[in-house]
């Protein structure tokens, strides 16, 4: 009996490669490392993994191939989303990588093992020692989102997911400051995100019970072919609950406000961006590719939950006193603004849908705004820990103007005010749900956006207008990399909504699925 | 072509000095306003260049620029104006100088700077300059909505005790209608692109055929946007507040040229590009604007707060504006759009004498002011003026535009624009009530206060201190002798109102330039959306 290898191209595998690669290095510079210099080369290792990675897609750009025996769709919506993947991952480890902020050099916590509130962990809170198993971890969780957009498979994309989500799992308990709320965190999130799992397993389980196959491709011509029977229904349902709940959609939000809050605030913005594109990207494939011909499975489907995420994200967003929830709920309403573009799917003899790219651009749109957002938060800090109630931003446009506009740029952006990113990212895809002809969902979309204005206003109400609480907060000078972070971040948000032409030209350009 | 940088010029100028004003050092306000003022005049010398270029009987659109902007959307950065974008661009061009003078001394609340109040107010020009030179439907709802930003910074900033209120109010009604607005955008997109090339530009969309019940939802979602901004009646109720609390040069081009952008779009969009679901909706509009003409100025009659009363007037006048953009006939709508221009002269000359009024005695009350005019007889003149300019009083501008109006609308409307004249009555109360009450009588209120109480019993006699109902918006100035507290109009108070006070004269007098420029882009617009192009001699001797 002979085995066939399958077949492999490694150039189209090379993201994954580099950015796996670093994670394994990462984990023998953990294990061997001498600690002193542990810090400097992690990152140095996490940012040459991922940088790696994204300069590695844009070398592939125009590859259209299956590989991997047919597990791994290496096109170009799938490069598209492994680039944005990569760059959003590398923002995020150079927010990690922040040393200036806390008075403890790191926002990680030093041993995590420790009991929150032991003697040993008042006495490990002041050490300056820094923890650096984080980078590995969340180099791992780069390497799995960037899997789960280019699986062609629903084995591979189940563990994708869970490479992805254990890592964060983690990391998400991790926080130096208020160890408990951030271990609850973790555990919430542990426990909803292993149901989601399952959701996912089970349905993959009644695809291929209904359809003989895990391969998307196959799945396609299958439920075409005979039709799409109860059994393969099903299944889909079940593997969108377990995307959507990767992708905080409400319904399946409710880890989304307590698990943002709790994370340490660069692993949440980690989650917020990079974990959103993945999902996206996912979601994207499985319902273009695997069930592309049969649109009536998912529409309706697809169209509820979009109203029920933007409503439920828009209007709980307003009753949020704490900034990190309110991001939350804001995440939860923009998924719901992406599902609106997931409509614009080109449907019967209509080739040119616009729903591909236009989901591709507000992904890197809202990533990249909403990863500035978190940065900034974690620069108002009071005490030891940061301010992120709303209270204690009231006047600190006048504590430090910089700070505060950088913070209204990017609300003004989530809030989708034209010449920034978030409005072109928002016309795109009312634009692709319009042309589809969902148009009372659009109108609901905008109605619901202005709902959400309300409390992105809210914040620079309290920056402007109002004056400062005596004991305010203060604002950390923050060093290189979050200086970098917020650079490009803001410049993006500006740059994306004044002259959106060349990067809209290459998600139009790369919105092809194959497989 | 050299003439078409000019708009670009209006569009650039401003929005440089903007930065260039944001970036002063904090403590250079001098410079700051100085900077305000010169790039504000060199903006309305573009204009006047610009309506010099400009050949009335030539092309619709003229100054034109179209470079490609947002491939993948179609969108073009085009900028062109008709005659009525012009008139409004010198409207604007006229305002800022008169308003950046206004608010020379004006002293900005604590740890704010004017410096930034000059910057916003600056690129807020910038921004409506876009928004009526836009050719582009794309671009014009970037400018509509980008110019909420620095109005909302203006009012919340630097306003009154509930400017939070009245910011966040302003920005979210607007936007909840701008929003609206995107949608049928993107709409009228798509029914572009289902009838070949889809675009975004204004003269491609004009000669679309929409099918009717598609025509219905985009007519509405413009027209949901224009009626708050404008506002019509039942979507008011944010300009009273944001009007009242909004620093006097914000509350001047807030009702002066914001607003304007309702009834504009009204003209340039709905009309043209829906003109089938515009003469079908026509009476609803008619009965909110007829309805907003007499309850704004019911509710006018009833204020206690001179800026919230001035704010209703202008609701009521917007009212006379929508009145003769839907009768449909080129009189009225000429009128209209002549009245958009007498509106925010008279109406930002009223706010401007009020502002001034507030600045001496500290409240904005109209039961705190009384025999005014014995101590300061140019304040008093020029409050006479704006007032009788506002009630539309033969030989001042504004009797011009609402004569048109009235005179356009009875043929095709008579019962509207019979119920719209009970408005001109009212208008008359309501103003000279105010005028009496706080110019005439005997002296009394904040700036007499020995005429009606015991001298120290409220007011501390010596200096630095306040009345005993400045608690609104500036101290009052420190009185020395009880009646000295009062001080006529300054040199730079004259100044501010003197080129407001000639314009209303002069266009009371003579409005034929300005009718020249308006009535052949009305003329076509009303030829688009099959209006009976009959009553083409708009000239005050017509009918009646």
């Amino acid at each position: 009996m002979t085995i066939e290898a399958p077949d492999l191209s490694l150039a189209a595998l090379a993201p994954l490669l580099f950015v796996f690669g670093a994670a394994c290095i990462g984990v023998l510079v953990e294990a061997f490392g001498p600690r002193e210099s542990r810090h400097p080369v992690q990152v140095a290792v996490a940012l040459v993994g991922t940088l790696g990675g994204l300069v590695a897609t844009l070398l592939l750009s125009g590859t259209r191939e299956v590989t991997a025996g047919g597990a791994l769709a290496v096109d170009g919506a799938g490069l598209f989303l492994q680039a944005t993947i990569a760059a959003l991952g590398a923002l995020s480890l150079l927010l990690f990588a922040e040393r200036n902020l806390d008075p403890a050099r790191s926002a990680f916590v030093v041993a995590a093992a420790v009991p929150a509130g032991s003697v040993r962990d008042r006495e490990l809170l002041t050490v300056p020692r820094v923890q650096t198993e984080v980078y590995p971890l969340a180099t791992f969780a780069i390497g799995g989102m960037m899997l789960f957009v280019t699986a062609n498979d629903l084995l591979v994309m189940f563990v994708a997911l869970e490479v992805l989500s254990l890592p964060l799992y983690l990391i998400c308990g991790l926080a130096r400051r208020r160890r408990l709320l951030s271990q609850e965190a973790a555990v919430k999130y542990f426990l909803l995100g292993a149901f989601a799992s399952a959701f996912f397993l089970y349905g993959l389980a009644l695809v291929y019970g209904a359809t003989g196959s895990v391969r998307l491709s196959e799945v396609r011509e299958s439920v075409s072919g005979d039709g799409s029977g109860i059994l393969a229904v099903l299944g889909l349902a079940l593997l969108i609950v377990g995307l959507l709940f990767k992708a905080s959609v409400a319904p399946f939000h409710t880890w989304t406000p307590d698990v943002y809050q709790g994370a340490p605030t660069p692993v949440t913005a980690f989650m917020a961006a990079c974990t959103k594109v993945a999902a996206f990207g996912a979601i994207l494939r499985l319902l273009y590719v695997g069930f592309g011909t049969e649109e009536w499975t998912w529409r309706p489907l697809i169209y509820g939950v979009a109203i029920v995420s933007m409503v439920v994200g828009a209007v709980l967003g307003l009753t949020q006193t704490d900034l990190k929830r309110m991001l939350a709920y804001s995440s939860v309403a923009h998924a719901g603004f992406l599902l609106t573009g997931v409509l614009g799917y080109p449907s019967g003899g209509d080739p040119d849908g616009s729903g591909l790219p236009a989901v591709m651009f507000y992904l890197v749109a809202y990533g990249l705004t909403t990863l500035g957002a978190f940065a900034v938060l974690t620069l108002v800090r009071s005490g030891d820990g940061e301010a992120t109630h709303l209270s204690q931003w009231a006047g600190l446009a006048q504590r430090s103007p910089l700070t505060a506009a950088v913070m209204s740029l990017f609300l003004l952006a989530l809030a989708g005010i034209p010449l920034t990113s978030g409005f072109t990212g928002k016309f795109a895809v009312f634009r692709a749900a319009i042309e589809d002809g969902a148009w009372p969902l659009v109108l609901v979309a905008v109605l619901t956006s202005a709902v959400a204005a309300f409390f992105y206003l809210r914040v620079i109400v309290l920056m402007y207008f109002s004056e400062p609480a005596a004991d305010g907060p203060t604002v950390g000078v923050p060093g290189m990399p979050t200086t970098v972070v917020l650079a490009v971040t803001a410049a993006a948000t500006l740059v994306l909504g004044i002259v959106p032409g060349a990067v809209l030209g290459l998600a139009d350009q790369a919105a092809i699925f194959v497989g | 072509m050299s003439d078409s940088l000019l708009l670009v010029a209006m569009l650039v100028v401003p929005a440089v000095g903007a930065a260039v004003v944001a970036a002063l050092p904090r403590e250079r306000t001098a410079l700051a306003r100085q900077l305000a003022l010169g790039v504000s005049l060199v903006v309305l010398l573009l204009a006047v260049l610009a309506t010099v270029a400009f050949d009335p009987d030539g092309d619709r659109f003229q100054l034109t620029t179209s470079v490609p902007w947002i491939e993948s959307f179609g969108v073009d950065f085009a900028l062109g104006v008709d005659g009525i974008a012009l008139v409004m661009l010198l409207l604007i061009g006229v305002l800022v100088p008169v308003v950046v003078l206004a608010s020379w001394d004006d002293k900005a609340p604590a740890r704010r700077s004017m410096r930034t109040f000059f910057a916003w107010l600056l690129l807020l020009e910038a921004c409506m300059v876009g928004v009526f030179a836009a050719t582009d439907v794309f671009l014009f709802y970037v400018f509509f909505e980008a110019m909420l930003v620095p109005m909302y910074f203006i009012v919340g900033s630097f306003g009154g005790p509930r400017r939070q209120y009245a910011a966040v109010k302003f920005f979210l009604y607007s936007l909840v209608g701008g929003l609206v607005m995107l949608a049928a955008v993107i709409g009228l997109y798509v029914v572009s692109e289902a009838a070949g090339d889809g675009t975004f530009a204004f003269e491609s969309l004009r000669q679309l055929e929409i099918d009717p019940a598609a025509q219905r939802l985009l007519f509405l979602g413009f027209f949901v946007a224009f009626a708050i901004k404008a506002p019509l009646v039942p979507l008011h109720t944010w300009l009273p507040d944001a009007g009242a609390e909004a620093p006097i040069g914000g509350a001047v081009l807030l009702v002066g040229v914001l607003d304007k952008v309702g009834t504009f779009g009204f003209l340039r969009y709905c009309l043209p590009l829906f003109p089938d679901a515009s003469r079908e909706f026509a009476p609803l509009v008619l009965v909110l604007a007829v309805a907003g003409i007499l309850y704004a100025a019911l509710l006018a009659m009833g204020q206690t707060d001179m800026k919230r009363l001035v704010s209703y007037t202008s609701i009521a006048h917007f009212g006379f504006i929508a009145l003769g953009v839907f009768a449909f006939t080129t009189e009225a709508a000429t009128g209209a759009v002549l009245y958009m221009v007498n509106h925010g002269i008279a109406t930002g000359l009223l706010f401007l004498v009020v502002g001034m009024l507030i600045a001496r005695g500290g409240s904005r009350l109209v039961g705190d002011y009384g025999g005014v005019a014995s101590a300061a007889p140019k304040l008093a003149g020029v409050f006479l003026i704006a007032g009788l300019a506002s009630l539309a009083l033969p030989g001042t501008n504004s009797f011009v535009s609402e004569f048109l109006v009235l005179v356009g609308s009875f043929p095709t409307r008579p019962v509207f624009t019979v119920l719209a004249t009970v408005g001109i009555i009212l208008a008359a109360l309501y103003v000279l009530i105010l005028y009496q009450r706080t110019m005439h009588g005997p002296q009394r209120g904040v700036l007499f206060p020995a005429a009606d109480e015991p001298a120290g019993d409220a007011v501390p006699t010596s200096g630095g201190a306040h009345g005993a109902t400045a608690t609104l918006t500036a101290p009052a100035p420190a009185p020395a002798r009880t009646t000295s507290r009062l001080r006529d109009l300054s040199r730079r108070e004259m100044a501010v109102v003197a080129p407001l006070v000639a314009l209303v004269i002069a266009l009371g007098v003579y409005p034929q330039p300005l009718i020249r420029l308006i009535e052949p882009a009305v003329a076509a617009t009303m030829s688009d959306v099959g209006a009976d192009p009959a009553g083409t001699s708009p000239t005050p001797e017509g009918t009646d």
